[in-house]
C-alpha cells in the first residue's frame, strides 16, 4: 500500500526517471573495487586482552555553505555580529513566515556534489525534524531525509605510509543533503539562565555523509583534510573548523577482524581534524575495554572532551532520536533545470586531484610537489600565478620553469615567510616578484644560494629583486679572470691540501668549492668555480 | 492502523503537551476514529499516479542570495524579535538553564 498518508511518498513516477543524472564531463576515475581491497589492507589495529580489534568509521560532516543571506530568510551570515542582530522574523519562527529556499545554498550544494562525483537529484524534497530545544525557535529543523538533493558519491585519500595509509584508497560518500542550522546556547553568563543567540538559526548547512569506510584514525583525518580542501576548492564552505563552519559527527564501531559490524557510537559537533582523530582513538579503545569486561555497547550519542581527549555519554532520554520526520507542508518539492545544472557544472574549477595529476604529467613535479602545492587551494592559485609570472619574465613555457618555481615556493619561500612569522597570504612577496628573482636566477645574474638571501630582504623590505641586487652588490661573479684570481690565492694559502688533493684525496675538491665561494662572498657563479677548480687542481 | 493509550501518551509528551488519565482516556478513541476515517483513502487504487504536491500546477520558487532584501525576510530586527521574549537580557533570549 502506498504511504501517502504519513507523507513519506517517494518521487513522482516521471521525475524518478530524471532523477539521478551523472553529471557529464565528470569521468569518474575511482574504481569501486578500491575501497574493499585497501580496507582489508588497513594496518590499523586495536590491541586487546582478547584479540586484534578492527575500527570501522563513518562521519557525518556539518558544512557551512558559503553565502550572503540564510537557507530560507534573507539575514545575513556573516560571523561574529552583536546576539540576534542577523535574526529575520523567519529565522525566529514568527506565525505566518513562510520560508524560500535560496538559489545560491542549492546551487553551492549540487557544485558539491559534482565535485565528489556524486549522482544529482533533480528531485529532492524537504522535511521537519521535529525536536525541542531552545536554540531551535520552529521546534523542527528543515532537513532532507527521504529525497536529498545529492546521491551516491566518493573521494580519494592519497596513500601516506607514515600514516599508517598503504595506497590510495576511496571513501564512499551515501549523500549530501541541505538543512538549517541551530541558534546558539551560552550557559555560562548567567547562573539560572542560558542566553540564545539566533544569528545561526537557519544558516544552510550541507550534511555529508560518508560511507562506513574507513578503519583508522590517520583514514578520517585524511578524509576531512581532503573533504575540507575539495569545498574550498570548489568555494561552498570555507572550511574554517574554528568558527564552526566545518564540525563533524564521528560515528565509531569495533569488530573483530572477520565479524560482523559491531554497535556504533556517535560523538558529536567534533570540530578539528585532530579531534576527531582523538575521538576515534579515544572511543575505540572505550569500546574495545567494555567488550572484553564481558560488557556491550550502547547505540549512543556521546560527546568529545577535548581537554581531556575523551568521550561521553550525553545521557539522552531513549526518546530523544524520534524526530517524527515529514515532509514539510511549506515547501514545495525542489526541481531542478537543466540549465541550472549546467551552470553548476560549468563553474565549477579544476579539482585537487586533477590538478595535482597535470602537475606531475604536464609539469614534470615530483609526486611530493604536486601534492604539497594542490593540498590548499590558496597554494595552487598563488603557485600558477607565480609560474605564469616565472615564465613570462624568462620568456620560456610555464612547463620549462614549472620544476624551478615549484623548489623555490616549497623550500625558499615557505621557509622564508615561515621564519618571518608570516602565511602565503600575507606575504610581501608577490607572485610577480618571485617571478623576477627567479628570472634573476635563470639567467645566471645571481645564485641559487644568494637568492635566499635576496628573498629574505624582499620579505623585510617588500622591494624587488634587481634593486637588492643592485644595491647589496650581489651580482653573480662569472668572470674567468676574477674567478681565477682568487682560486690562486687559495691554491696559494693552502699548499698542504693542493698536494694531498693532486696525492689522491678527492674529496678536498669541496673544500676548495667552499674556500673559493668564500673567498668570492658566494657571488661566485658555481659551474665556472667548478671548471676553472678542475683545470687548477688537476 | 489505531493508536493505544501508551502511543498516544508518548506522542502528546514528545509535542511537550501534558495530559491528564481522563484526557487520554476520550483522545485514544478520537484519534482512532481519525484514523479510520483516513485510512478509507487506502480503498482508492493509486497505483501508477504521481502523488500530488500542489493543488494548482506549481513549483518551488527560489530567492536570490540578497542579504537583508526586505523587512520581513531580513535581519536588523532585534527588537521586534525579541519583543515576545519571556525574557531577554543584553540581546538574548534569556531560558531556564539547559544543559546536558
Amino acid at each position: 500500500m502506498r504511504t501517502l498518508v504519513h507523507g513519506y511518498a517517494a518521487p513522482p513516477v516521471a521525475a524518478q526517471a530524471i532523477t539521478g543524472v551523472t553529471p557529464r564531463g565528470f569521468t569518474r576515475l575511482a574504481w569501486p573495487g578500491i575501497a574493499l581491497i585497501a580496507g582489508c589492507m588497513s594496518t590499523y589495529r586495536i590491541h586487546g586482552a582478547t584479540s586484534e580489534w578492527e575500527v570501522v568509521i563513518g562521519l557525518e560532516v556539518h558544512a557551512q555553505v558559503t553565502s550572503n543571506a540564510k537557507l530560507f530568510s534573507s539575514a545575513s551570515t556573516a560571523f561574529g555580529a552583536e546576539p540576534n542582530t542577523q535574526v529575520s522574523l523567519i529565522d525566529a519562527a514568527m506565525p505566518g513566515m513562510l520560508p524560500v529556499p535560496n538559489r545560491e545554498c542549492i546551487r553551492q550544494a549540487v557544485r558539491t556534489g559534482m565535485a565528489i562525483d556524486a549522482q544529482i537529484n533533480r528531485w529532492s524534497r524537504f522535511d521537519r525534524k521535529n525536536y525541542f530545544y531552545a536554540d531551535l525557535p520552529q521546534g523542527y529543523q528543515i532537513s532532507q531525509l527521504y529525497h536529498p538533493l545529492v546521491g551516491e558519491g566518493s573521494l580519494m585519500i592519497e596513500a601516506d605510509e607514515k600514516a599508517g595509509i598503504p595506497e590510495d584508497k576511496v571513501i564512499g560518500i551515501e549523500r549530501i543533503h541541505v538543512e538549517q542550522d541551530a541558534g546558539k546556547l551560552m550557559h555560562d553568563q548567567h547562573p539560572t539562565m542560558s542566553y540564545v543567540d539566533l544569528n545561526r538559526s537557519g544558516v544552510a548547512l550541507m550534511e555529508i555523509v560518508s560511507r562506513p569506510d574507513m578503519t583508522s584514525p590517520a583514514e578520517a583525518g585524511a578524509y576531512l583534510r581532503k573533504l575540507r580542501a575539495i569545498l574550498r576548492y570548489v568555494g561552498s564552505c570555507d572550511g574554517n573548523m574554528e568558527e564552526g563552519s566545518m564540525r563533524a559527527d564521528v560515528n565509531v564501531s569495533v569488530r573483530r577482524p572477520g565479524e560482523e559490524l559491531g554497535t556504533r557510537t556517535e560523538t558529536k559537533n567534533v570540530n578539528s581534524v585532530r579531534f576527531v582523530m582523538a575521538a576515534i582513538e579515544h572511543e575505540a579503545r572505550r569500546q574495545v575495554d567494555v567488550i572484553e569486561d564481558g560488557g556491550s555497547i550502547v547505540q549512543e550519542t556521546r560527546l568529545f572532551d577535548p581537554g581531556t581527549g575523551t568521550t561521553r555519554s550525553m545521557r539522552s532520554k531513549e526518546d530523544a532520536h524520534d524526530y517524527r520526520y515529514f515532509p514539510d507542508p511549506d515547501l514545495l518539492p525542489l526541481e531542478l533545470e537543466e540549465e541550472f545544472l549546467d551552470e553548476c557544472r560549468a563553474s565549477l574549477p579544476e579539482l585537487p586531484d586533477a590538478k595535482r595529476r597535470r602537475y606531475e604529467q604536464d609539469l614534470g613535479l615530483s609526486p611530493y610537489n604536486a601534492a604539497v602545492l594542490t593540498a590548499e587551494v590558496e597554494t595552487a592559485r598563488w603557485f600558477e600565478r607565480l609560474l605564469g609570472e616565472t615564465a613570462k619574465a624568462q620568456d620560456k613555457q610555464p612547463a620549462d620553469v614549472a620544476k624551478q618555481a615549484a623548489n623555490w615556493l616549497i623550500s625558499d619561500l615557505f621557509g622564508a615567510l615561515n621564519k618571518a612569522g608570516l602565511e602565503l597570504d600575507n606575504s610581501p612577496v608577490t607572485p610577480e616578484k618571485g617571478g623576477e628573482l627567479l628570472a634573476l636566477v635563470g639567467a645566471g645574474t645571481i645564485s641559487g644560494s644568494i637568492s635566499k638571501q635576496v628573498l629574505e630582504t624582499m620579505i623585510e623590505t617588500g622591494d624587488n629583486a634587481a634593486a637588492i641586487v643592485d644595491r647589496e652588490g650581489l651580482k653573480q661573479e662569472s668572470d674567468t679572470g676574477a674567478i681565477e684570481a682568487k682560486i690562486d690565492e687559495v691554491m696559494a694559502a693552502n699548499p698542504d691540501k693542493v698536494a694531498e688533493y693532486r696525492g689522491g684525496k678527492d674529496k678536498l675538491f669541496g673544500f676548495f668549492v667552499g674556500q673559493t665561494m668564500k673567498a668570492m662572498q658566494g657571488k661566485g657563479n658555481p659551474q665556472v668555480v667548478n671548471e676553472l677548480l678542475k683545470q687548477k687542481l688537476g | 492502523m489505531s493508536v493505544d493509550r501508551k502511543t498516544v501518551a508518548k506522542i502528546a509528551s514528545l509535542a511537550r503537551i501534558s495530559m491528564s488519565e481522563e484526557e487520554l482516556d476520550t483522545m485514544v478513541p478520537e484519534l482512532n476514529n481519525i484514523l479510520n476515517w483516513v485510512e478509507q483513502l487506502g480503498e482508492v487504487d493509486v497505483s501508477g499516479v504521481e502523488p500530488m504536491t500542489a493543488v494548482i500546477p506549481q513549483r518551488l520558487r527560489l530567492r536570490e542570495d540578497e542579504m537583508n532584501a526586505d523587512p520581513l525576510t531580513g535581519g536588523g530586527v532585534r527588537d521586534k524579535v525579541l519583543a515576545n521574549a519571556p525574557a531577554a537580557e543584553h540581546g538574548f533570549f534569556a531560558v531556564p538553564k539547559v544543559i546536558e
